[in-house]
């Protein structure tokens, strides 16, 4: 059961990647990353992580997605034009996800220790917030936040000339 | 012989999503008629009363003529996207109920209608039951963004363009307020489950989080009428400056669709402001029985509940003034968020130090 979930997802995920570089109109590709979104959502879902599914959408497809599509329907952007030189663009790009690709299987490969299944883990709500808020990680969680922070205050600064 | 387990939990499952969305359509209709008739009284006038007795059957004609209307799609609109908006309106407001709890757990009696295995089974009419429910609800409440931001973007109108993003923009505002002020709640009750929470709540009235998190109450009512954009945070649909915001183009049954979708969602805030911080289906009274010659009564106290919340939606639209849009913003950003912030750590440093005052449920 987990294991068709998984792979009906996770191929919806990768066909709606691919319609977000593939498609010309922004919007659709913007759709088309909800949708990415959603499906790795429920990829955790079925991995036993409820919390981290939740929060998949909550921060990328509830928060993030909606002010991308907000952007792109004030700006009211047209169609993406043909621009010389796209082809030889294309092939990079194809070439670079390919090594991307290899990396991380050979990643995958090299840590995996023999051919035993990966351990189960632990992915509950409790579990997730001892690990980011014990001695480990509290550092960086905070480091991050204040990286969040900063941005945020360098966003409006920018934007708003005369506070 | 009974039938093997899953198909016993499918059975119950169908049972059950067959009884919620029925009674939550059915709710949906008589709520319009119930709105209408409330507001006209509170405003001398009679409303609609000629359709069967006392006009309840209005909803029904209402339905009927939404239904042969013709539908009008815009020259210019996006169609697919014209045609997909209402139905990720409505398919994300019934996805939220899902996982709400309606009422107590309860035992089915020894009727002889009743299949062999059914009989003495304890049950609650709570579709999905997952460890994350109130997250579960915050994610589907913040995709329910899209139905709104597709409907006004795809029908190419200036106004419906503007109501969409005016819509969006609020719903996106008021939700960081609404999480917010239900951190505190999950933080007494140690779970995200709506039933625990509910459960925490058990004993009395005191322990409502309607008196223990009375800040987190008040952010919760005001962020959730601005989420349903409900008066006096309609501003989506402010018809002297947007025709009708969103919906402005959809006629038919897709306007009813996005109605509804608008209702559910209206449902769904009562059913958690009643769950959250009313303490569900508990009485509040020491020493109240359980059940009424078999009947379980907190059905009765947690229907009385959330019709309140109900009420007070209606009451609030017959009385107040629509806000203007900048103070609409001042308001969720600089008034809500900071006082929710505050008062989790307020509740966080109570949890820790003062355990009298903020009791954290034992599980």
């Amino acid at each position: 059961m987990d294991a068709i979930l998984f792979y009906v997802f996770a191929a919806i995920a990768v066909a709606s990647a691919v319609v977000v570089i593939g498609q010309r109109n922004p919007m659709y590709s913007a759709f088309a990353l909800i949708v990415t979104l959603c499906s790795v959502s429920v990829i955790f879902a079925v991995l036993g992580s409820p919390f981290i599914a939740a929060l998949q959408v909550i921060v990328y497809a509830g928060a993030i997605m909606v002010l991308f599509l907000f952007v792109l329907m004030l700006l009211s952007v047209k169609r993406e034009e043909d621009t010389p030189g796209r082809g030889g663009r294309t092939l990079r790009g194809v070439a670079l996800a390919l090594v991307t690709l290899l990396v991380l299987q050979a990643g995958a490969v090299l840590l995996r220790h023999g051919t035993e299944p990966a351990p189960q883990f632990d992915a509950s709500t409790r579990k997730m917030a001892q690990i980011l808020f014990s001695a480990h990680f509290l550092y960086v969680f905070e480091a991050t936040s204040i990286l969040i922070l900063a941005a945020l205050v360098g966003a409006v600064v920018l934007a708003k000339k005369e506070l | 012989m009974s039938p093997s387990p899953l198909v016993q939990d499918l059975v119950i499952a169908g049972v059950k999503i067959a009884v919620v969305v029925g009674a939550l359509l059915g709710l949906f209709s008589l709520m319009t008629w119930i709105e209408r008739r409330t507001l006209a009284f509170m405003q001398y006038r009679l409303g609609p009363n000629r359709t069967g007795p006392l006009g309840i059957l209005q909803p029904i004609a209402d339905g009927i003529k939404l239904f042969f209307k013709e539908e009008v799609m815009p020259a210019a609109a996006n169609k697919w996207t014209f045609l997909a908006a209402p139905v990720v309106a409505v398919a994300t407001a019934l996805l939220a109920v899902a996982v709400l709890p309606y009422g107590p757990p309860f035992t089915l009696p020894a009727w002889g209608l009743l299949p062999e295995w059914l009989r003495g089974r304890t049950l609650q009419i709570q579709i999905a039951t997952i460890d994350v429910g109130l997250l579960f609800i915050f994610a589907i409440t913040a995709l329910g963004v899209y139905g709104i931001v597709l409907a006004g973007w795809s029908a190419n109108n200036k106004y419906a363009l503007l109501g969409g993003l005016r819509s969006s923009a609020q719903m996106f505002s008021y939700e960081l307020a609404l999480g917010l002020s239900w951190v505190g709640v999950i933080m007494l009750a140690g779970s995200f489950q709506i039933s625990d929470i509910v459960n925490a709540q058990a004993g009395g009235f005191w322990r409502w989080n309607a008196f223990l998190q009375l800040p987190a109450f008040l952010v919760y009512f005001v962020a959730a009428t601005a989420e349903v954009a409900r008066i006096p945070f309609d501003l989506p649909e402010g018809e002297t400056e947007l025709v009708a915001g969103f919906h402005t183009e959809y006629s038919s049954m897709r306007f009813a669709l996005l109605q509804m979708a608008e209702y559910i969602n209206m449902i769904t805030v009562a059913v958690l402001a009643a769950n959250l911080f009313l303490g569900g289906w508990h009485s509040g009274i020491p020493g109240m029985p359980e059940t009424l010659a078999g009947f379980p009564l907190g059905f009765v106290w947690w229907g009385l509940k959330v019709s309140i919340f109900l009420f007070v939606f209606i009451w609030l639209r017959g009385t107040l003034p629509r806000f203007r849009y900048d103070q609409l913003m001042h308001l969720g950003w600089k008034v809500l968020i900071p006082v929710a912030a505050v008062w989790i750590l307020i509740t966080a440093a109570g949890v820790a130090l003062l355990p009298g005052l903020f009791p954290v449920a034992s599980r």
